[in-house]
């Protein structure tokens, strides 16, 4: 900060004169010695500091550490010499991936075409889901009807990841017969919706109907719980608006256009940039419990694809590293840009 | 004033009826399927008779899965990493989020930068791993075997329910703090007494983010627990699927039960608890959802 004369000296309305500003000085002291204040201030509150000292341990053993592991990304090769001795020695991982011409960066580009498309479909059918129905939810007057409605649909979000692969992977399971099949696959095989061969092959080994199962069962999870936000938005608008509107003339389309839609337009974008920014950040734990070797052309992404690479018996874990970094780089990318367009559009709210 | 109901009105009223109707029936199904599936007999699931109610009831397969001491003993271990790893991130996050609420701490914006870059950008799973494991040596050296212990401490802490607290403690009127201030509180009595009653249910809300992430919590545990007596109730489910799933495991199947109603009949199992207690945190989940879709 640039010091101006005038701050020393303060203008004395009542004597009409000028003397020495008190406040400067201290000001000039703890700049003189800022090191010396930082050291008063923190012994004088050396409880607070204290406290925050787990926190920050936490967060740099498990956090920072593992982001200085990633480093090893830049190695040259995978010898056992620690990340330190051989850090920034080349992109040879990198170029490997991107432009190796072999099936380790074929299979790269596989997931992260995967990776983007997952979240991509998430966008287009997961999304709008909540939104709608919110705006159903509405339109249920009686209260404990809609309470029935919102404890049945709020429901599959408390299984955890785990039990909901399982039980996806048992309702479409494979069956030498139709009875044997799982029974989704079951009312599919006989709605003629799939074929009896595939119903036979168990559609978790089709990769054809990967990233529809990753869909559908992400709506069954969380469409009901994600609409609790929505809803919030839509009661919290003011009776006498759809009462201004009835006058005015306007019927039930009218009035999902010009007031509900415009009440929760802030809310959506809001969630709609959150949504953006986590694009490429997917679930690797779903994915991972619902893959198998068949469908790794539809299902692999980046996270699981590093995982295979790194951990069970892959190329390494340095090359593993390089794709998660670029990944992860791109992903840091798209919150940041997601966040300040959400501090923007939430300060200067769109209506 | 009562109008006369508009065709589109009416239109839109049973449109939304239906289609809920479907969809929360759909939701229900699956689960409603899964209960009838493990109490019916061997012929009636290997031979798809059963679609919404049991046949042939039996209750040999739930009888099996309580006899397993595996069920039991996984049962506790998740019981054990929820209660001690909730205590543990709770009490972490609390101390943090109060230093950092508090306007007079020095490099506030740094510590802030520091946990919240951490939402931004995460190392990915192979570094973690490696990260990890090094954990683990860390702690063999000083005597810690139980691979649990480096869940509970190491795993699940997270930045976002941390800034929920900071928020809950920054809203927290200042005049209270210098009032106990001036009654000759100590700072760490100004949080137990006066900040803590006062964001009791955001505390709530965060206890049980943490609490269903260590239910829930999978990948880690089946990581880095070598012991099959350690694993928790989500990797002994998902290792029982895998090995129920498998034909060749199951080739020698002769019991009177089908072999999908024993993974039904655990499903069923494991949600239960989450259903009895279901009731009485929904509002607190709730909660957590705006303040989270609000709050950066």
């Amino acid at each position: 900060m640039k010091v101006k004369a005038a701050d020393y000296l303060v203008y004395d309305k009542v004597s009409g004169t000028y003397h020495e500003n008190p406040e400067q000085l201290v000001r000039d002291d703890v700049e003189k010695h800022y090191w010396l204040h930082v050291g008063r201030t923190i012994v004088k509150d050396w409880r607070l500091y204290v406290m925050l000292v787990p926190m920050l341990l936490v967060f740099l053993f498990w956090r920072y550490f593992p982001m200085y592991e990633l480093l090893g990304c830049f190695k040259v090769s995978d010898t056992v010499l620690p990340v330190s001795k051989q850090l920034f020695s080349g992109f040879s991982y990198f170029k490997r991936l991107l432009v190796g011409g072999d099936s380790l960066s074929s299979n790269f580009w596989m997931a992260m075409r995967n990776t983007f498309l997952l979240s991509f479909y998430g966008l287009c059918f997961g999304f709008p889901m909540p939104i709608i129905l919110a705006l159903f939810f509405n339109e249920i007057r009686s209260n404990a009807a809609r309470s029935v409605y919102q404890v049945l649909t709020y429901l599959p979000k408390f299984m955890s990841t785990v039990v909901m692969t399982s039980l996806v992977t048992m309702l479409v399971k494979q069956g030498s017969i139709i009875g044997q099949m799982g029974i989704v696959s079951q009312a599919l095989v006989k709605l003629g919706l799939i074929s009896e061969e595939v119903g036979n092959a168990g559609l978790l080994n089709n990769p054809g109907f990967f990233r529809a199962i990753y869909q559908i069962s992400g709506i069954w999870e969380g469409a009901g719980y994600d609409s609790i936000v929505y809803f919030a938005a839509i009661i919290a608008i003011a009776p006498t608006s759809y009462e201004a509107a009835q006058i005015d003339g306007a019927n039930k389309w009218a009035q999902m256009r010009y007031v509900v839609l415009p009440s929760i337009l802030s809310t959506i974008v809001i969630m709609l940039i959150t949504r953006i920014g986590s694009l490429l950040n997917i679930g690797y734990e779903k994915v991972l419990l619902l893959y198998n070797t068949k469908t790794y052309v539809t299902a692999d992404v980046i996270s699981t694809l590093s995982y295979r690479t790194g951990l069970s018996g892959g190329a390494g874990t340095g090359i593993a590293s390089a794709a998660e970094m670029m990944n992860n780089v791109v992903g840091m990318l798209l919150v940041i840009g997601a966040n300040t367009i959400a501090r923007k559009a939430a300060n200067t709210s769109l209506y | 004033m009562k109008r006369k109901l508009e065709i589109s009105e009416l239109i839109f009223k049973v449109l939304s009826y239906t289609l809920l109707t479907v969809f929360a029936l759909g939701c229900l199904y699956p689960f409603l399927y899964a209960v009838s599936a493990s109490l019916s007999g061997r012929h009636a699931v290997e031979y798809g008779q059963v679609v919404l109610f049991p046949k042939d009831v039996q209750f040999e397969a739930f009888q099996m899965m309580f006899q397993n001491n595996m069920f039991w003993n996984a049962y506790s271990n998740t019981l054990f990493l929820t209660c001690y790893g909730t205590i543990w991130a709770l009490g972490v996050s609390i101390l943090g989020a109060y230093a950092l609420s508090k306007k007079r701490l020095l490099f506030r914006k740094t510590f802030n930068f520091f946990l919240v870059f951490t939402m931004w950008f995460s190392a990915g799973i192979v570094p973690q791993y490696l990260n990890y494991l090094d954990t683990q040596k860390v702690f063999r050296a000083i005597g810690i075997m139980d691979d649990k212990w480096l869940v509970v401490i190491a795993m699940g802490m997270a930045a976002m329910n941390i800034i929920l607290l900071r928020n809950a403690f920054e809203n927290v009127p200042g005049e209270i703090e210098e009032a106990a201030i001036v009654d000759g509180a100590t700072e760490f009595q100004v949080l137990s007494k006066v900040y803590i009653p006062m964001s009791k249910s955001t505390i709530a809300t965060v206890a049980l983010f943490f609490a269903i992430s260590r239910w829930n919590g999978y990948f880690w545990a089946r990581q880095m627990i070598s012991n099959a007596n350690e694993h928790p109730l989500q990797v002994f489910i998902r290792l029982q699927l895998e090995m129920y799933t498998d034909p060749e495991q199951m080739a020698g199947w002769n019991r009177a039960y089908a072999s999908d109603s024993v993974i039904y009949a655990l499903i069923i199992c494991s949600i239960i608890p989450i259903l009895i207690i279901y009731p009485f945190i929904q509002k607190y989940f709730a909660k957590g959802t705006n303040a989270g879709g609000v709050k950066e």
